[in-house]
């Protein structure tokens, strides 16, 4: 038997209540139509993640990607489900266990604008958690803190400067710094490249990959991007409406997509070497995830929907070895 | 009537601040034919919003035109009146946002907003305008226009409120659309609906298209033409083939080489080393050579826009001459 992954997720689900506030429930009494809303942003998703892997996890707006990622990152807890690290439940964990478990997962987010608090300085930002932690003593701090900064591609003589001192990607360097400077095993990336400039996301990838080899990282990859996905990933996550498609090697899923959603994904996605084209993609939006479709939440957009599709949600099982995908038509 | 539908020629933008003079936009040429689409291509920074907002004749103080010609259709529009300029604007040429909410009033309904749009330009009864609305709602792939009409912005999503955006900016079937990253904010298939939807209507109305982005994928698709800016300037331009393919200068082969999902997996991407310099502190000579592998003495001195094979400018004096690998 194999060792257990470094982090599973056992039938996941992150459901947001709005109860109906008191001018509702006064609405209510008077016999309007008024109901508690109920968001499945994640329903019911498993999912694996060896150690030194890249999983990317794709999906446009709304589809609960990000929500996913805060579930894993421990920033919100599931509804219902577990989440393993190590094999062991996070949720059963208590005192010090508890607190290496959250360290040893970080997150990286997508704004470097808005996730660092604009009246510390780059050395409080990076240094704070570390020395919280008892990772380095106040001695040590500063040269724990500028062996960081290096690490990432920043100056460390800059470490006396507030955030808006330095440009958009030395802003994600700084985001990237603050997460490693707890020595995480698995970090969570939230769209981390998709507010740079293409040659600075470049810069940022490469930092990635770079770190993934030198400090044996694991890395959830959370993007809407499919090129980015595509060039960092080792396997790849479709999600749709907060329920997982598909999941694939790269090259597997990107050379043959088993899912109608991931195949309109890919259609959509432009590339370099398509000239001239004739622009194809999937019809329809994203319907509202307060109120989703029945059965498979993709058969109103889907070319391939069958009698079926609307009334029987397809299970998540294995197309082809490593591969899943959840679509009647595999049956 | 010249078959060129728009020629910029030197133009100059700069913004007179506390800080200095900052030169946006710094001896741009740039030219659009009938029914062909530009790809304006540029990092933030790069000067490509300028271009269009002073080809619509929209910079603000501090900002000013302060040399160069715009040629529409023939016609210098720089300096034209305000009230010559607005009767261009929105009927001949129009102009698509990034962000729709800068089109649409939020508190007003479509059908006002674009009744009102219709009538500014022509003399028609409210009942035309209002049937000239929904077939352009209609146009741009908008279902059950008639009760869409009817709504308010908050009331689409993101990417029907860019379709309605553009549905505007066809009322008058305008000669020339400017569009400012239009699709950058949008998922990916809701861009490939767009980007559908526009090719089909510039093909079909010989409209003549500006496309500003920053996203080479986008442009490789759906230009006939690229021109790549940098710190203000052109730096290379041509046919989407030539730059794309044989791209002569290394900025535009390391912006080719920055773009990720090209096979490689795992493989470190061709990054341009530094970042964009600031527009206040250019130093002189060619403002890419302190990022660039090929610089020496003789960058310091601004290299001219020249040719290099049919249609094909570059500004550079260490050109890369042969085929991009890969």
């Amino acid at each position: 038997m194999s060792a257990a992954p470094l982090l599973a997720l056992e039938h996941v689900s992150k459901r947001f209540v709005r109860a109906p506030d008191l001018a509702g429930k006064i609405a209510k009494v008077l016999g309007a139509d008024v109901r508690t809303e109920i968001v499945r942003a994640v329903d019911d998703v498993s999912l694996t993640v060896a150690k030194g892997e890249v999983v990317g996890l794709v999906g446009e707006s709304g589809c609960g990607k990000s929500t996913l990622g805060r579930v894993v990152a421990h920033i919100h807890k599931p509804t219902e489900g577990r989440v393993l690290w190590r094999g062991r439940d996070t949720a059963g964990l208590s005192g010090a266990e508890a607190r290496d478990a959250a360290l040893k997962i970080q997150m990286i987010f997508q704004d470097p604008f808005a996730s660092l608090n604009p009246r510390m300085k780059v050395a409080e930002i990076i240094g704070e958690a570390p020395y919280v932690h008892g990772l380095a003593d106040r001695r040590g701090l500063d040269a724990y803190v500028a062996d960081v900064m290096r690490r990432v591609g920043l100056d460390p003589s800059y470490r006396q400067r507030y955030p808006h001192q330095f440009s958009g990607g030395q802003r994600q360097r700084i985001g990237i710094a603050r997460a490693l400077a707890v020595q995480p095993e698995f970090v969570v990336c939230d769209e981390a490249v998709a507010a740079l400039d293409v040659s600075i996301q470049a810069q940022v990838l490469n930092l990635f990959m770079e770190l993934r080899r030198e400090l044996d990282l694991t890395y959830l990859f959370i993007s809407h991007d499919l090129g980015v996905v595509e060039h960092l990933s080792d396997r790849v996550v479709i999600m749709y409406l907060g329920r997982v498609v598909e999941t694939a090697p790269t090259e597997a899923l990107f050379a043959e997509p088993a899912h109608p959603y991931t195949r309109g994904l890919l259609s959509a996605v432009p590339r370099l070497t398509s000239r001239k084209t004739a622009f194809r993609s999937v019809e329809g939006e994203i319907p509202s995830p307060l109120n989703p479709p029945p059965g498979c939440h993709f058969h109103p957009r889907c070319p391939h929907a069958m009698e079926r599709c609307r009334i029987e949600a397809p299970v998540l099982k294995e197309v082809a070895p490593g591969r899943t995908a959840a679509c009647h038509l595999h049956d | 009537m010249s078959a060129e539908t728009l020629r910029v020629e030197g133009l100059q933008t700069h913004f007179f601040t506390r800080a200095g003079v900052l030169k946006a936009v710094d001896g741009v040429s740039v030219a659009v034919g009938r029914g062909r689409v530009l790809g304006l291509v540029g990092e933030s920074g790069s000067g490509k919003s300028v271009t269009g907002f002073s080809i619509m004749g929209l910079v603000d103080p501090p900002g000013r035109i302060v040399g160069g010609r715009i040629l529409f259709q023939g016609r210098d529009i720089v300096g034209l009146p305000e009230g010559e300029m607005r009767r261009l604007r929105g009927s001949r040429i129009a102009m698509i946002f990034q962000d729709p909410m800068m089109t649409l009033n939020p508190v007003l309904r479509i059908d006002t907003q674009m009744i009102e749009a219709v009538r500014a330009h022509d003399d028609v009864s409210k009942a035309e305008a209002r049937a000239r609305s929904r077939d352009a709602l209609g146009r741009v792939g908008i279902p059950s226009p008639d009760e869409r009409l009817k709504a308010y912005p908050h009331q689409f999503s993101g990417g029907m409120r860019q379709r309605v955006a553009i549905a505007i900016a066809l009322l008058h079937q305008p000669d020339l659309i400017i569009a400012d990253e239009p699709t950058t904010a949008l998922d990916v298939t809701i861009q490939g609906q767009i980007l559908a939807e526009v090719q089909t209507l510039a093909r079909e109305t010989g409209t003549a298209l500006v496309w500003i982005t920053h996203d080479l994928a986008v442009v490789a698709g759906l230009a006939d033409d690229i021109a790549v800016m940098y710190a203000g300037k052109v730096v290379e331009a041509g046919p989407v083939d030539r730059v794309l393919d044989r791209p002569i200068h290394p900025y535009t082969r390391g912006l080719i080489g920055s773009v990720p999902g090209r096979n490689r997996r795992g493989v470190p991407l061709a990054q341009i080393p530094g970042m964009t310099p600031s527009l206040l502190s250019l130093p002189p000579g060619c403002a890419f050579r302190g990022r660039c592998a090929r610089a020496d003495a003789a960058c310091a001195t601004m290299p001219e826009l020249s040719p290099f094979g049919l249609d094909h400018l570059a500004r550079c004096v260490h050109p890369h001459l042969e085929v991009m690998p890969g």
